[in-house]
Order: C-alpha cells, then sequence, then structure tokens
C-alpha cells in the first residue's frame, strides 16, 4: 500500500453465462463479500453476481460509513466485532488502501436514563468483546471540540458512552476491493443487468430469469439491499421487511480537523468529518415504506436545526450535496440471513440503516453457510425463523440510524 | 422524500401532522392460525408499486384516511 500512489482497480468484467453453481443476486458490499469469500476462501469460484445498475450504486454506495460494534444485545455485538476486526485486516488481505480510519465513536446521553443506558451499555459492550467506556461530559467536552454542552438548555449533555473501535472507511473503496477480488478468483461479475424473475421447480429455487435471458444456479442467494421483498415474493417467500429511505449529506470543508463520530439518539442524529474535510450527516429514516430515492428539502430544515443545538459551528458551513438510500428494515433492528423456507433460495437482508459495518463479517458468514450447507454459529441468531419461534432481538436503541 | 398528503375534511397537509398506518394483508396461502397471527405481527407486503394504507390525520382532523400511493414515485393516485 502506497499513499501517494495506487495502481488503479482492475475490474475485469466478463459475459454473463448459463450456469453457475452460486448466483448472487445485488452487487452491493453483501453480494460482492460473499462472492469474494466464495471464490477466495472456499475455492467456489463458478459465482455469477448480477447488477441491475452498476456495483455499489445501492446503499453500499451511499452510506455514511459508520463501522463499530457497540449493540445492546449479545449476539449482535459478537457478530459485528467480527467485522470490526474483519475491517482492521482489508487493506493487508486485499492490498487495496480502504481509508479505514479508527476514529472513535461517541454516543450522547441528554436525560438520567440516557446516562444510565450508556453506562450499562458500555459494561455489557465491554463483556463481549467491544471496547465502550463511559464518559462523563468534561471528557467530551474535549473529544468533540465545539460542542454545546447544554445544548441550548434543551438536551443538555449528561453522559456517554466511547466506542474505541469506532471507525469509518471509503465505500466505493470497501465494493471495488471485494469485487476485484471476487473478479481475480474467477467469479463472473455482470453490471446493468436485473433480476426479473426465478426460475422454480416446485418449491426449488433453480435459476434466475434476466433481462439478457436465463441462468440456471445450484443457489440464488438474494442480496438486493431495499429490494428484498421484491425478490423474495418470486420464491413464495414472505419477508419481514418493509423498505424506508434514509437520506444523509455532506458540507463544505470545515477547517478543523475533527476526529470522532458523533451520534445523539435523543436528537436523532450523527455526524463525522470525511477525508476531504467535509462534514456528514445522517439521521431517521423516512416515516413511510418507499422505494423513491427523492432528497428533499424537509430533511435537511429538520435535521440542520438540532445538528447547530448541539455544535453551533456547523451553522456557519453549506450543505453541498444530499442524497437518499432505500434501507430494508427488519422489525428488531437485526440482520435476516440464511436459509429460507424455498429450498435453494438465501438471503442476506435487514441491513436496513446498519449494514456497512456488517459487510465483511456478513460475506465471510454466507460464504461459509454455502460452502458447508449448515448455518455458521455466529449467524444461527439472524435466521428468519426467529420470528415465528419468539427469539426476536429486538435492539432499537443500538441500531438507530447507522 | 417528505409526503403531502391529501386529507378530504383539510385539504393537501405536511407528512409531520401525520401518523403511518400499514394495512396489513395475511395472504390466503396462510392457513395455520397460529402463522397468521406471526405474519400479521412481523411481515410485510412492502409492495414494489401500488399500495393501499391509512394515515391518521393527527395534528389535523384526527381521522383515518385511506389512500393510494405508488411506492416507487411516491405520488398519490
Ligand atoms: C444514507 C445511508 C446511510 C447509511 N449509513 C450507514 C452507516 O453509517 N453504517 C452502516 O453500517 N450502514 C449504513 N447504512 C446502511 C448500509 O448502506 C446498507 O445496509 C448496506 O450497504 C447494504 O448492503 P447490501 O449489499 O445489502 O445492499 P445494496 O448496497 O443496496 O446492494 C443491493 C444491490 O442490489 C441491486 N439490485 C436490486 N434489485 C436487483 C435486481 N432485481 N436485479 C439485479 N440487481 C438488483 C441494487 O441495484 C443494489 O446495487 C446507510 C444507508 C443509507 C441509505
Ligand atoms: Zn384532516
Amino acid at each position: 500500500m502506497n499513499e501517494f500512489w495506487e495502481a488503479k482497480v482492475t475490474l475485469q468484467w466478463a459475459e454473463l453465462g448459463s450456469s453457475y453453481d452460486v448466483v448472487i443476486i445485488g452487487g452491493g458490499g453483501h453480494g460482492l463479500a460473499t462472492a469474494y469469500n466464495l471464490a477466495v476462501k472456499h475455492g467456489i469460484t463458478n459465482v455469477a453476481v448480477i447488477e441491475k445498475d452498476y456495483i455499489g450504486g445501492g446503499n453500499s454506495g451511499r452510506n455514511t460509513t459508520v463501522i463499530r460494534s457497540n449493540y445492546g444485545k449479545p449476539e449482535p455485538v459478537r457478530f459485528y466485532q467480527r467485522s470490526l476486526d474483519l475491517y482492521r485486516q482489508l487493506e493487508d488481505e486485499t492490498d487495496r488502501w480502504i481509508m479505514h480510519d479508527e476514529r472513535g465513536l461517541l454516543w450522547l446521553a441528554h436525560t438520567e436514563a440516557g446516562r444510565r443506558q450508556e453506562r450499562s451499555r458500555s459494561s455489557m459492550n465491554l463483556a463481549f468483546g467491544a471496547e465502550t467506556h463511559f464518559v462523563e461530559p468534561e471528557e467530551i467536552a474535549k473529544l468533540a471540540p465545539g460542542i454545546n454542552l447544554d445544548a441550548g438548555g434543551e438536551f443538555p449533555i449528561t453522559g456517554g458512552s466511547l466506542h474505541v473501535g469506532g471507525a469509518t472507511a471509503r465505500h466505493d473503496r470497501v465494493n471495488w476491493a471485494f469485487a476485484e477480488g471476487a473478479m481475480r478468483a474467477g467469479v463472473t461479475i455482470v453490471q446493468g443487468v436485473k433480476v426479473e424473475g426465478l426460475i422454480l421447480d416446485g418449491d426449488r429455487v433453480v435459476g434466475v430469469k434476466t433481462n439478457t435471458g436465463d441462468v440456471a444456479a445450484g443457489t440464488v442467494v438474494s442480496a438486493v439491499g431495499g429490494h428484498a421483498t421484491t425478490i423474495a415474493t418470486m420464491a413464495n417467500v414472505r419477508l419481514p421487511i418493509r423498505t424506508h429511505p434514509l437520506q444523509a449529506f455532506v458540507t463544505n470543508h470545515y477547517e478543523q480537523t475533527w476526529d470522532a463520530i458523533v451520534a445523539s439518539n435523543d436528537l436523532g442524529f450523527y455526524i463525522s468529518q470525511t477525508a476531504r474535510g467535509e462534514m456528514l450527516g445522517g439521521s431517521h429514516i423516512d416515516p413511510q415504506p418507499s422505494y423513491s430515492r427523492r432528497s428533499d428539502h424537509h430533511f435537511i430544515n429538520e435535521i440542520s436545526r438540532r445538528i447547530v443545538a448541539l455544535f453551533p459551528f456547523m451553522g456557519n458551513l453549506r450543505v453541498l450535496r444530499q442524497w437518499t438510500g432505500i434501507c430494508d428494515m427488519s422489525p428488531d433492528y437485526t440482520p435476516i440471513m440464511g436459509f429460507t423456507s424455498a429450498p435453494g433460495f438465501l438471503i442476506t437482508t435487514g441491513w436496513g440503516t446498519w449494514g456497512f459495518k456488517a459487510i465483511p463479517a456478513g460475506g465471510e458468514a454466507m460464504a461459509q453457510l454455502i460452502a458447508s450447507g449448515e448455518t455458521p454459529e455466529l449467524i444461527a441468531p439472524f435466521s428468519i425463523d426467529r420470528f415465528a419461534n419468539d427469539r426476536t432481538l429486538a435492539d432499537r436503541g443500538s441500531s438507530g440510524t447507522h | 422524500m417528505a409526503l403531502r398528503i391529501p386529507c378530504p375534511h383539510c385539504g393537501t397537509r405536511a407528512i409531520d401532522e401525520w401518523v403511518y398506518g400499514e394495512i396489513p394483508i395475511v395472504p390466503d396461502a396462510i392457513t395455520d392460525a397460529d402463522a397468521r397471527d406471526v405474519d400479521r405481527a412481523y411481515f410485510h407486503n412492502n409492495a414494489e408499486g401500488v399500495v393501499r394504507e391509512a394515515w391518521f390525520h393527527l395534528y389535523g382532523c384526527r381521522r383515518w384516511v385511506t389512500v393510494e400511493r405508488d411506492s416507487r414515485t411516491d405520488t398519490f393516485l
């Protein structure tokens, strides 16, 4: 790796064939990382990734790139911590600079109850391997320069937790690193090809129908982000997913270096600084289920008001760009991965507003599942059966908005 | 995108005045009573296309309104 010069990513596009051992629908981070792991770790190379637009054109190229493992339940903490560890190794492993930056994430509390919650979350996180410490307001003032600790009187900061492993990475580079590695190992990746139907043999899914022709498959993996229900319906599989838009924005350059990633659940936003010096912000999903990726002024208006209460310096910056992705929200804010009631049809969904951090571990686990035919222990709690079995993993407070 | 929802009583109003209400439809193909309960509790039609849905005009006439919307474009029909 060289910070000044970097070989261009070499993406070798192939023609789509007519039959594969594994067909992955969707060239987002999860589809690409699954393909990469299948080919590189398990020697399963007769694999195709079919992407309707361009790779990373979905949420994997639209997110705010927060990587963290400070979740609220043991099973997700363990899983996301694995992903955090894999992100740390990804540059060495793929020989690509993904701009991984472990800068720490500060999660603010604004009430006494919030303070207690951050305390207990810190100890739970520590117990399951995700280093997190409770911090007092004085320390928060040092970690987030320019913060207004009494937030105009309305949302005074009562404490918070510092998640030491909190990080960011350049999303496109993550997608390209996995795509390049997969292509080198022999995976076929095609863009501009849309899956319009599934080929069924009884209940079993045996291939996909695309706008350029049919493709037979031993296994079909749906990794389509917000379009999860559309594809699953073709396999007669019901999903507990609702698709909601999520918006984000960046400002012009802020002249100070600003290290931490800061999140406030009560105020419903989080911010960080990009490598270009822009301040990057995000908030809640839009309330209506929708597949529309139109952005709006309403969002900027709302979020600015709340951000400026806590960070007055942001009031002097200007919004440069805003954009929207459509998120596959699960009812318990936890992923849904693995086998379905349709043989030959696997899903990786429920990534909602939180799935960028999960790309390395998600791809690793899906590939293990396909290679071995068995669900890896790490993701067993995320099976779709949990809803019927009363084993949901409700974690709204910590999945939050990123 | 922030919706503006048509109210037959108050006119078209900003989404902040409203509460979303899904109209859950459990497929007839699910016949087992427990399975129907699970479906109603957790599963969704989440259609990519025209959807029928209810909105409660909380900060307005406080009535439920049923509308049709294209979930691909957010336009009301
Ligand atoms: C604004 C925003 C901010 C976010 N911030 C964060 C964050 O800070 N941290 C975090 O961890 N997560 C974040 N997320 C969530 C994260 O981006 C997603 O969970 C993750 O990228 C999902 O990856 P994926 O591969 O499952 O889906 P996607 O990246 O959406 O990929 C799915 C792909 O499938 C393709 N596809 C769909 N239908 C078809 C079809 N019929 N045929 C062929 N291809 C098809 C799409 O074109 C798309 O490229 C954010 C999301 C958004 C929108
Ligand atoms: Zn009304």
